[in-house]
């Protein structure tokens, strides 16, 4: 008897073994099948990419088609409405989280609000167009710079609300407290002193956002619309790297390609490089 | 006779303590305000066509400009099959990434895995497209849809899933761009999942002498149950949001003549994208504010749910299952 219950308990053993090694193995093969599709679009995008860059790229204006160009003025557009974006962005966005993590952490108000942020941060970034569209540029009639800062400060918000809010949480009470005790008034406790010491996370969430909307194409498409020369009037449709890259790649002249592979590697380059920049910054705080 | 107190050379105004808090409020209210703002305009824009066909909108398949006739069939369709297509493909795979993470992978692994997955999330999806259009498109045409169509052209109900031009652009070739795309976010929740689970129910299962993929399967994914179903919602929210990609490689033809996963199609976001700076002021803009209003409530509603499900996996840390 108990050498066939020894059998039928070695072979179930053997069947929940071999299962086991099969869902590792499978896996495995999970976790290289999504860094294939990371390296494989890295490499190309380096390959493709790489030999459109030179000094004409980045000094002339997007031509026409089948001649010589660049992509300066897309380059400049790009990093105007980013900065402004930003700028604009970032203190509102930094004010909110202080009021989630500061003043109202457990109310009705902050509990909305931060589901709310939390929607509006993977929200379609299109229809934050939509928004700006129907706010800004239908009312003055005309596509412009400051529609585009506008959708993609709109993009900044959440993400800084979201990065502020968790790394104000972070900072032990004990140096609040220490703070109030010694008669500071709560916005020179959150300025002076909480702040600064969630100064590098609250960086970090800057950096994450700018890379964002470095790389975001939809909120500019009908705002910021497009242009072929070189402006630095916010009034005017201003070009921007992303939508470039779109109305180049959609067409067939190899030279618009060529570019757009160019510009799709200097936006590729900008992120990842941001993005790590920020990961190694939070590393250093720890 | 008294002394009246002497004055307070320190006494400072509440002027700005308040001035602080208001501003504070002003910005979380403008998040709030941003919301509400974004549902009032998308209305007041579709209101033409609201008016116009009603609910009706969303089951008629009719797209043309010139005759002014519009209809939401076809860009629905293709915003859900292509999202369809990409969980299919992401959750499995996000699964087994999560798993490896958290179970299989040496400790000096894990870091720079997790953050090679998370670049792949924070690549521009602007890139996805143009590589897709480029370089994967073809590839898919050559080694994947051509042999599938010869094999499968005869069988009858996959024969109609494989039939049209099998030239790398449409629905599948979307879905599977965007299940790359979105494989990272939901790796990134299931693994922050599958790490809360309480190390003594882990290991108990281990005493009892089950293996990995037992534990795995019997012990934490029952436990993580909301929050992985939290993370598949976020997935879904942004595969459905997602435009560049799509636009790229989805084909843009208005018309829904068959169920062939080969043939070019239309999603909201790529309808969007590609129509409406130029569309006219009139049925034809609020038509497709129309679909922007649609897209938003389903991703509203579905990133909503995500919400709910993961803040339920919170509240259930460390109580009795």
């Amino acid at each position: 008897m108990s050498a066939v219950l020894h059998d039928a308990r070695l072979a179930k053993f053997n069947q929940r073994k071999r299962v086991n090694r099969l869902a590792l193995l499978l896996s495995l093969a999970a976790m290289a099948f999504g860094l294939f599709w990371l390296f494989w679009i890295l490499w190309e995008t380096v390959r493709l990419g790489i030999g459109g860059i030179s000094v004409a790229t980045f000094t002339q204006m997007t031509p026409a088609p089948n001649e010589e160009g660049g992509i300066a003025n897309a380059i400049y557009g790009s990093f105007l409405m980013v900065m402004l974006s930003t700028f604009i962005g970032t203190p509102i966005g930094i004010m909110a989280g202080i009021y989630l993590a500061e003043y109202n952490t457990k109310g009705w108000l902050a509990s909305l609000t931060r589901f709310v942020n939390d929607i509006l941060l993977s929200a379609p970034s299109i229809v934050i167009g939509l928004f700006v569209y129907a706010v800004v540029v239908s009312r003055f009639h005309s596509f412009s710079g400051w529609a585009g800062v506008m959708a993609l400060a709109l993009i900044v918000i959440p993400v800084v609300i979201r990065t502020t809010e968790n790394m104000l949480q972070l900072v032990p009470p004990g140096l609040r407290e220490a703070a109030y005790a010694l008669g500071a008034p709560k916005w020179k406790v959150i300025t002076r002193i909480t702040l600064r010491a969630a100064r590098s996370g609250v960086v970090t969430g800057v950096l994450l956002a700018v890379a964002r909307i470095a790389g975001e194409t939809a909120p500019l498409l009908f705002t910021a619309l497009n242009n072929q020369f070189w402006t630095s009037n916010l009034g005017q449709p201003m070009a921007s790297l992303p939508v470039t890259i779109f109305k180049f790649a959609m067409s067939p002249y190899e030279n618009w390609q060529q570019l757009a592979w160019a510009g799709v590697f200097i936006i590729t380059v900008a992120v990842l490089g941001l993005n790590i920049l920020a990961r190694v910054l939070t590393r250093k705080k720890d | 006779m008294t002394n009246p107190p002497p004055v307070n050379p320190f006494k400072r105004s509440r002027l700005p303590d308040r001035v602080f808090g208001w501003a504070a409020l002003a910005a979380a209210l403008l998040t709030l305000g941003l919301l509400i703002g974004i549902l009032v305009s998308l209305v007041i824009g579709a209101w033409p066509a609201i008016s116009k066909y009603g609910l009706g909108f969303l089951t008629s398949s009719v797209w043309d400009p010139v005759q002014n006739e519009y209809g939401g069939l076809v860009m629905i369709y293709g915003t859900l099959a292509t999202s369809f297509i990409a969980l299919l493909i992401a959750v499995p795979v996000s699964f087994g990434i999560a798993l490896f993470l958290t179970e299989l992978s040496p400790a000096w692994l894990k870091r720079p895995l997790g953050t090679a997955i998370e670049l792949l999330a924070a690549v521009p999806s602007i890139v996805y497209g143009m590589w897709g259009l480029l370089v994967f498109g073809p590839i898919l045409a050559t080694y994947v849809q051509q042999p599938l169509q010869s094999l499968f052209s005869e069988v009858p109900y996959l024969g109609a899933l494989v039939s049209g031009p099998p030239v790398g652009i449409g629905i599948l070739s979307a879905g599977i761009i965007l299940a790359i795309m979105i494989i990272p976010f939901i790796a990134s929740v299931m693994r922050d999942v599958f790490e809360v689970t309480p190390v003594l129910l882990k290991e108990s299962a281990y005493g009892l002498g089950a293996t990995t993929w037992e534990v795995v399967y019997k012990v934490v994914l029952p436990y993580t149950k909301a929050g992985v179903m939290g993370g598949i919602m976020l997935g879904l929210g942004r595969a459905l949001g997602e435009t560049m990609a799509v636009t790229f490689v989805i084909g843009n033809f208005n018309q829904l003549d068959s169920l062939s996963l080969f043939q070019a199609a239309n999603s909201i976001t790529s309808a969007l994208a590609n129509e409406f700076a130029e569309a006219a002021d009139g049925l034809h803009q609020a038509s497709l504010i129309y679909l922007g209003l649609v897209l938003f409530f389903i991703t509203f509603v579905v990133l909503s749910l995500s919400k709910l499900l993961l803040s339920q996996l919170q509240k259930n840390e460390g109580a009795k299952t």
